[in-house]
């Protein structure tokens, strides 16, 4: 198919092939992840406007998900379909930042300061993100970011009027959406951190540079802060690696509640 | 079953006439979830053709994670079977995406007789992909921020009209309503709510 681009990769075809599952691995995995965090809100939200929210925007993510991870199966070959992918891997075989997988809140309390704010900084991303892969060599993935870029303009705009709201808002809801940023900013640098998978698939047209999208990032994101009166923290070296599949002790807990039916009930379909 | 009848007799069906008339039972299928929308009033139905035979279906999901987008194939199967076609098939084609432009006016105005606001104009332009690639901050720069306070005072953000009295003077009750597609707002001159179908 790419047989040209492959031939000038280094490692060859096989270890592009490789490179671009495990790339839509990562995207499939960050989808999936966030998209359940967000299910659980259903049913404990602080209002119902926002309980609808927050669960119209897993639902947009899960089905980002599935078209991703339905792509990345066919792509493998092994007859592993979404399902599979979604349920019947472990925790190490997930590709998804480390951000998308914390709790709501300080993993004894949900906080809703936490959960919008993480929305914000990964949508910020998402909207740079799909706008770039809607030029990826690969139709399907291309297919896929031009439906999902448009959803996540709707996760910013909905994300980062909260942030303005809560940020420039009463003196706890302010002192709450800093600590939310103190928390959740060291996560952000794993966004930018190239490796094999990122140069082997942007070098053969199929993905982007993640690094490369910083400045629009940044761009967006402190023009809310600022909006927010918010304080952007300093940049730490701490490095998280979900994207390799070194996760933190979160993701073993979602996946246990979000594939425990399938495994309990294997092939069932209702 | 009428099919049947027809094709029952020695007179071959031109092909032309019998694919036009699958689009027509197509096409007369309703949104699971707005039921005064036909698919054609929507616009998601992209081709109806025979293969060999099989009537195939080519729709485009709406959102990608619509749960309207199963139910739709579904329907679009049992209408066909009703009409004599068994074993229709229902493709989905994600390119080019979906936009709320790509509703007939039709649709629009069967929307608003419904109590329903239909869509402004989609923000990005809508259709096809491909509008600039990475761009400057300011070309993805979506966040309009609304302030809590007094309201009604943006105008400019393509506000819907009153889908009952026709006013212009509306506010945002909720981003989200009451589904995916909805946004919840409330008519200041009228005093009723009403859902507003959001341009995607």
């Amino acid at each position: 198919m790419k047989s040209t681009t492959c031939d000038a990769t280094p490692g060859g075809p096989a270890a592009l092939a490789a490179a671009h599952l495990d790339y839509l691995l990562r995207l499939g995995d960050n989808a999936l992840v966030l998209g359940q965090r967000l299910a659980e809100w259903c049913g404990h939200a602080p209002v119902l406007e926002e309980e609808l929210a927050l669960t119209n925007v897993s639902l947009d993510l899960i089905g980002q998900a599935r078209l991703l991870l339905s792509h990345a199966g066919q792509l493998e070959g092994r007859g592993r379909d979404e399902d599979a992918l979604a349920f019947l891997r472990d925790e190490g075989a997930f590709r998804n930042w480390t951000l998308m997988e914390l709790p709501n809140g300080d993993g004894r309390h949900d906080d809703y300061a936490v959960t919008i704010l993480r929305n914000a900084l990964a949508s910020a991303l998402h909207v740079a993100l799909w706008q770039a892969l809607t030029d990826s060599s690969d139709e399907q993935l291309a297919a896929i970011a031009a439906r999902s870029v448009k959803e996540a303009r709707a996760h910013l705009r909905h994300a980062g009027e909260w942030v303005v709201r809560l940020g420039d808002g009463t003196d706890l809801s302010h002192a709450r959406m800093q600590a939310a940023l103190e928390r959740l900013w060291p996560y952000t640098q794993e966004f930018w951190s190239e490796d094999e998978t990122e140069r082997r698939v942007s070098a053969a047209g199929i993905g982007v540079l993640t690094a490369s999208l910083r400045p629009q990032w940044e761009a967006t994101v402190a023009d809310l802060l600022t909006r927010a009166t918010l304080t952007r923290p300093r940049d730490t070296g701490f490095l998280s690696t979900g994207k390799l599949g070194r996760h933190s002790e979160h993701l073993g807990y979602l996946l246990a509640e979000m594939q425990s039916l399938a495994r309990q009930h294997p092939g069932a379909a209702w | 079953m009428d099919r049947a009848a027809d094709s029952g007799g020695s007179v071959p069906i031109a092909a032309d006439a019998t694919q036009a008339r699958a689009r027509a039972v197509v096409a007369a299928v309703t949104d699971p979830e707005i039921p005064v929308l036909t698919l054609d009033d929507l616009g998601v139905l992209r081709d109806v053709r025979l293969d060999a035979g099989t009537v195939v279906v080519t729709v485009t999901p709406t959102y990608t994670g619509c749960p309207a987008t199963g139910v739709i194939a579904q329907d679009i199967r049992a209408a066909l079977a009703d009409a004599g076609w068994p074993d229709a098939r229902v493709d989905i084609a994600l390119t080019p995406p979906w936009s709320t432009d790509w509703m007939s006016d039709a649709g629009r105005r069967k929307l608003r007789d419904y109590g329903i606001a239909p869509p402004g104009p989609a923000a990005d332009g809508g259709g096809t992909s491909g509008n600039g690639t990475s761009g400057g901050a300011a070309s993805v720069h979506p966040v309009h921020l609304v302030r809590r306070g007094p309201t009604a005072a943006t105008a400019a953000t393509g506000q819907p009209e009153c889908p009952r009295c026709s006013s212009p003077r509306v506010e945002r009750l909720a981003e989200h309503g009451s589904t995916a597609c909805k946004a919840l707002y409330r008519c200041l001159t009228c005093r009723e709510p009403f859902d507003y179908f959001k341009p995607y």
